[in-house]
């Protein structure tokens, strides 16, 4: 049992990124996520690793100090919360377009605007549908526990490097505050190996290396832009997560991710007291989104219910998965209100099973 | 054809060799407008680099502004910033590979109106890079629009009857405001409009690159420059107005040096 | 077992490190844990409150309406969260600036006057302590030396020599707890 211990989530990806050898940490602080830069000031992460953490004047300084260091071949990550991911769009999108790996922590809080500091999950078309300019995507990975908190930043690195693409931990203020038990895996050593891709000095042996996403030659743009493409076709094929709970005998479903789906847990106990059979899919991808798996499950169920704390934005992803072959509604809470087990069993009463 | 004249075969004989481009310069093109001063700076960039031997060494930064494709002319590893960033990317590379030696290159739209932010704290962290302004009071990319350091009374797209202080606001000098900071350690203004003047510049940007082995901070150096299409005058009308009137706001000479 | 309490009072009188000693308690003995504080505005003075469930389970919410388990030490609390107690569960509050005692009669109810103890004690600091122990001994969660481990595992190094003094306000709670109204 000793090797447990009892972390916030925002604490947990801290101590996770230092152990996964990341080599530069760049953020600015923000309700509620400030526990990560403030662990890592306290960690003395340069002590135990060399890794470098810095708080930039601004989001939009953070995401390209990032850009940087990722151009440089090394592990580097951010974390912030909705109006400071909203400022880092940009760099993002340059990011993305410049094909180099690297691990955006988004604690959402609700909005639009300054909002509140309280948990939402209203930026779900932000991380999954672009958010910066151009035909990108970010891979983004939703946790639904502390633990998954954690062990999603070496997986976020796997992902980022294997496809040279930014990867995005998508969380709330809720799983970013709540403490649960927690494993590290060891600690893992930082790279000492540049990426043959990597702006290290250009060598007698090598062309130099430049890192851009312009190009003015729109034939080129456009071949650059079906590479990524088909990449990201590649990803949609290979790296789809997801969990299914309780589905084997369910004649219906809670579709929900991160903390909404740690809440339909236990409205799934609560139906199932009064008889009604109701699983849980949980997309850990949001990007990709398990299309084709949420559309096998219409085979079984009469009703989906996507649950969010946002006005109904995955909804519409589970509608364009289940292809109207049955009925697919939406419950959730705005501005930081998480939503009840019991309302959501209402919901799915009123929504689906009566409607 | 005079009788006595050079032949080209002539010309190219080897103890003919007066001058050679720099290796650290690519074949290509450069973009630049006829009489821009970027294409000087390059090469002088560019030389020292060759002359310090420190290609392997090097990583530069590219803003946006006429120099974003500048990464097609040197010979160097380099990363293209978003508008005004470079030195939050520079400072991303710097801290990542301490020990490699890092430059922004950027116009005075890029430092001194939408990075303004980046530019101060990396002077005022005191990143241990190099940081090259090149600054002709005008947007030349976009077609001369004002610049945050176009000068009161200066003619642009954007301010068509002049820069009113009034309206727009005054010109914006950077390199004073950076001088003030303590993570700046080596700080001048220079100019390329002559060639004393070219030759002068050299020396600071050499200055510039050599300090930053020494870990003491941002080495900062303006250059003003001209402007020839966006100023809407010939090469050499541009370097004489530049003389006559970017000069007396933006003086030539070293700022900050470091105590020997 | 599986028990789901709301600690619920004034920011800075121990009601986070309260749970999180729980907690660290329930880890001891090998339980799931999750401890999920309101957090804003109030972090910095106001009311504060966290939900702590302690489980032999997996835990699906961490965020409750309704708990086993009340610990109420102020009156704004006492407000919100009396009537958030389940049928036959437990109200333990601190009399301590109380104007309206709880009133539910289907709830068992205890009163600890720890504040008052603390003081007595010389030692305001061990005010949650007292509350702890005067909740373990109504519901007997855990061995005490598990507790002595969790609390020794939540207090920095730094005030590991508290951890005597803190022992004896846990005692001192088993001891004062009292009785209001059971409903078994």
């Amino acid at each position: 049992m000793e090797e447990f211990v009892l972390m916030k989530g925002n604490e947990a990806i801290a101590e996770a990124a230092i152990r996964a050898g990341t080599d530069g940490y760049f953020g600015y602080p923000i309700t509620p996520q400030s526990e990560v830069i403030e662990y890592l000031a306290a960690a003395k992460p340069h002590e135990r690793t060399g890794m470098v953490m810095l708080q930039a004047e601004s989001e939009v300084a953070a995401i390209n100090m990032l850009y940087g260091g990722a151009g440089a071949g090394k592990k580097v990550m951010t974390s912030s919360s909705s109006p400071g991911i909203s400022l880092m769009q940009e760099g993002i999108s340059y990011i993305a377009g410049s094909e180099l790996p690297c691990l955006i922590v988004n604690v959402v809080r609700g909005g639009p605007g300054l909002g509140t500091i309280q948990p939402s999950q209203s930026d779900y078309f932000q991380s999954t549908k672009g958010g910066g300019h151009g035909d990108y995507n970010l891979i983004v990975l939703a946790p639904s526990s502390v633990q998954e908190m954690a062990d999603f930043v070496g997986l976020g690195y796997d992902l980022a490097f294997k496809y040279r693409n930014p990867v995005m931990i998508q969380t709330d203020g809720a799983l970013g505050q709540m403490m649960e038990k927690v494993k590290f895996k060891p600690q893992q050593p930082r790279s000492k190996k540049s990426p043959d891709w990597a702006t290290t000095g250009k060598t007698s042996d090598r062309e130099r290396i430049i890192i851009t996403s312009l190009d003015l030659d729109p034939s080129r743009q456009e071949r650059f832009n079906e590479k990524l493409q088909v990449k990201y076709r590649t990803i949609v094929e290979k790296e789809v997560r997801y969990e299914k709970i309780q589905c084997d005998d369910a004649e219906y479903l809670f579709v929900a991710y991160g903390t909404s789906s740690r809440i339909c847990q236990k409205s799934i106990q609560m139906a199932r007291e009064e008889g009604i059979k109701v699983g849980l899919f949980r997309p850990i991808t949001l990007w990709p989104f398990p299309y084709n798996e949420i559309r096998e499950m219409t085979g079984q169920v009469k009703g989906m219910l996507s649950v969010e704390m946002s006005a109904g934005q995955m909804v519409e992803d589970v509608r364009l998965a289940v292809e109207a072959k049955v009925k697919v509604d939406h419950y959730g809470r705005m501005g930081g209100i998480i939503p009840s087990s019991e309302e959501i069993v209402e919901a799915l009463k009123q929504k689906i099973i009566g409607g | 054809m005079a009788e006595n004249a050079i032949t080209t075969k002539e010309l190219i004989k080897k103890e003919n060799l007066v001058y050679q481009k720099t290796r650290l310069l690519t074949d290509d093109v450069m973009h630049y407008c006829p009489g821009c001063g970027h294409g000087t700076v390059h090469r002088l960039i560019a030389e020292i680099i060759e002359e310090m031997d420190i290609q392997s060494e090097i990583i530069g930064v590219a803003p946006v502004g006429c120099s974003v494709l500048m990464y097609n002319y040197m010979n160097v590893d380099m990363q293209e910033a978003a508008h005004g960033r470079a030195p939050a990317v520079a400072t991303g590379i710097k801290r990542l590979l301490p020990e490699k030696y890092v430059f922004t290159y950027q116009g005075d739209g890029d430092l001194a109106a939408i990075g303004t932010a980046e530019t101060i704290h990396a002077c005022n962290r005191g990143e241990n890079i190099t940081m090259i302004f090149i600054n002709n009071g005008i947007y030349g990319m976009t077609g001369g629009q004002m610049a945050p350091t176009t000068l009161v009374g200066m003619k642009s797209s954007t301010t068509p009857y002049g820069r009113e202080v009034s309206q727009m606001g005054n010109p914006l000098n950077m390199t004073d405001l950076v001088v003030n900071l303590p993570g700046t350690y080596f700080v001048s203004r220079q100019s390329v409009h002559t060639p004393g003047n070219v030759r002068k510049t050299k020396k600071a940007l050499k200055k510039a690159f050599e300090y930053q082995a020494l870990n003491k901070g941002v080495c900062f150096v303006e250059v003003v420059s001209n402007c020839p299409s966006g100023w809407k005058m010939t090469p050499l009308e541009s370097n004489k107005w530049l003389a006559e009137n970017m000069l007396p706001f933006y003086p030539l000479g070293d700022l900050k040096v470091p105590e020997e | 077992m599986t028990e789901e309490i709301i600690i619920a009072g004034f920011g800075g009188q121990g009601v986070l490190s309260m749970g999180k000693i729980l907690c660290y308690s329930g880890v001891m003995e090998g339980q799931e844990v999750s401890w999920m504080p309101a957090y804003g505005p109030e972090m910095r003075g106001g009311t504060a409150n966290v939900t702590v469930i302690l489980s032999d389970n997996k835990i699906s919410s961490p965020i409750l309406d309704t708990f086993d388990t009340a610990i109420i030490l102020n009156q704004q609390s006492m407000d919100k969260f009396e009537s958030a107690v389940k049928p036959g569960g437990l109200l333990v509050y601190d009399g301590n600036g109380i104007t309206r005692h709880p009133e539910r009669k289907d709830i068992n109810i205890y009163r600890i006057d720890a504040a008052e103890e603390a003081t007595k004690m010389g030692s305001t600091k061990t005010f949650n302590m007292i509350v702890l122990g005067g909740y373990l001994k109504v519901k007997k969660l855990y061995k005490l030396e598990s507790v002595i481990k969790g609390l020794k595992k939540s207090l920095p190094e730094r005030y590991h020599h508290m951890i005597p003094v803190n022992e004896k306000a846990i005692h001192r709670g088993l001891e004062i707890i009292k009785e209001v109204a059971t409903v078994n």
